[in-house]
């Protein structure tokens, strides 16, 4: 089943910068995904959209501080109602070595720095869910024989 | 085997299930192979919800009049389900779909269940998917349903066509009465809404509605309810919940609920036969005629669009008189 990628897409808990988010959803939307974007909200709302959605991807801005605090419960919730096939994808500003620390230690996908090419992102994302949707578990992804 | 896998996925799903309801909208959005069999286990348990449309151009006040309804249905103890349809580009086929960010659902108070669908996404037209989306939430126990979509053209025609109850919202700029009757929102809504009517010039759109309303050749024996608005202070919702179901009730008098939902099922009935059709049509029938020749002896002005139609459907038809069915393949 070829479907096209759904992104599920919000600023992290109280940040108020918009631009990138803005301008990821845009381009995201331009490369052919569905961009649901959530606007502010915290983790227990986003895991809730994303099962609704049934996303492949869910993406979160933080410019404010908060990306180690709130971003690693996304992924834990996201994992304890059984999306075990979601990518969460980071973007925003934060010390080089936090963004390693998601990558390795917190199940965040990926982490985009400030003036990371946007083909990057794009592909950076299409690739994950290409290959997430290869490799999912039988019981949630319907496989054919 | 895949069948059983199905077969599963809808068992959880009446049972609740959220991931397994989200997956199976996500079968019948993209059309899969399999989708007529998630409708065939799904639609036995449809019909029991009551189906409300939202309709409007955009920036009015949908979304957050949607938020607040649902607000007011929780807590009058419903359960809840929530399509939300947005325009998709018709460049990349992407979509930024926004009506949630206005939606504040409290998920251990209130039962909600809200999908987002890009319009482009919908294959087979808009009406149909978000039918069969909704009639899944209604199967898994959702006891109203709201459809939401943007009001620029045939969305709102569908929209008729797939609810009990048409809400239109308009605002106080929505421009003046000759704007509203060419948008065509007239003839469908059940209900008017006036939204940020703490703006200026909301009594005076009131008033052009209303005359409009008594102004018609169509007969009606339902007279539409207009309201007054303000969703983002939550003024006016309580009275906007009444008389939607006000219009409820009205529609189980006399079965008049029966009489429009059999409508709308013999006009999507109808809808799929010519789909089925045109399927067959392209798929198996006409592939064998060399279509390329053709448009060329238009081209050339050898024959014209209009009668060379219709010799192919003649020659077709002689056909299906021969073989007894129109032949597949070969």
């Amino acid at each position: 089943m070829d479907r096209k990628i759904k992104v599920v897409i919000a600023k992290l808990g109280l940040d108020i910068h918009w631009r990138g988010v803005y301008l990821v959803a845009q381009y995201l939307k331009e490369a052919g995904m569905d961009v649901v974007y959530l606007g502010n909200k915290f983790p227990a709302e986003i895991v809730e959209a994303a099962i609704e959605e049934d996303a492949d991807v869910v993406g979160l801005s933080s410019l404010s501080g908060n990306h180690l605090s709130l971003g690693p419960i996304v992924v834990d919730m996201l994992r304890e109602k059984g999306l075990h096939n979601v990518q969460v994808f980071m973007g925003g500003v934060m010390p080089p070595e936090h963004a390693k620390r998601l990558e390795k230690e917190f199940g965040i996908q990926k982490v985009y720095l400030p003036d990371t090419p946007m083909e990057e992102i794009i592909s950076g994302i299409s690739t994950a869910v290409k290959n997430a949707r290869l490799t999912g578990p039988v019981s949630y992804e319907i496989k054919s024989d | 085997m895949k069948l059983k896998v199905i077969d599963e996925l809808v068992e959880r799903s009446l049972n609740g299930d959220k991931l397994s309801i989200a997956r199976l909208i996500s079968m019948v959005e993209g059309a899969d192979e399999y989708a007529p069999y998630v409708m065939e286990k799904i639609f036995p348990h449809s019909g029991k919800a009551y189906y409300i449309g939202v309709t409007g151009p955009p920036g009015v006040g949908k979304s957050t009049t949607v938020d607040r309804l649902i607000a007011t249905l929780c807590k009058n103890q419903y359960s809840v389900g929530v399509i939300a349809v947005d325009p998709s580009s018709p460049f990349s086929g992407g979509a930024l779909l926004g009506d949630r960010i206005r939606m504040h659902v409290q998920h251990d108070k209130m039962d909600v269940f809200m999908r987002s669908m890009s319009s482009g996404r919908v294959m087979g037209g808009l009406a149909r998917t978000t039918k069969e989306a909704s009639r899944i939430l209604d199967a898994c126990g959702k006891q109203v349903i709201i459809i939401e979509t943007v009001g620029v053209g045939q969305s709102e025609l569908d929209i008729a066509e797939a609810t009990d109850t048409v809400v239109v919202i308009l605002t106080p700029e929505s421009g003046d009465s000759i704007q509203i009757m060419k948008a065509g929102l007239m003839e469908i809504a059940d209900i008017f809404v006036i939204n940020k009517a703490d703006r200026p010039g909301a009594e005076d759109i009131f008033l052009s509605i209303q005359g409009m309303l008594g102004r018609t050749l169509l007969k009606r024996d339902w007279d539409p309810l207009i309201f007054l608005t303000s969703a983002a202070n939550n003024q006016g919702i309580e009275a906007l919940y009444e008389g939607i179901w006000s219009h409820y009730r009205y529609l189980q008098q006399n079965s008049k609920l029966e009489e429009r939902r059999k409508r709308q099922l013999s006009q999507e009935l109808r809808s799929q036969i010519e789909n089925e059709f045109a399927q067959i049509l392209w798929k198996d029938v006409l592939k064998k005629k060399d279509l390329c020749r053709i448009v060329d002896d238009l081209w050339q002005r050898r024959a014209d669009p209009q009668n060379m139609a219709r010799k192919i459907v003649e020659e077709l038809l002689a056909d299906f008189g021969q073989s007894g069915r129109l032949r597949k393949g070969s």
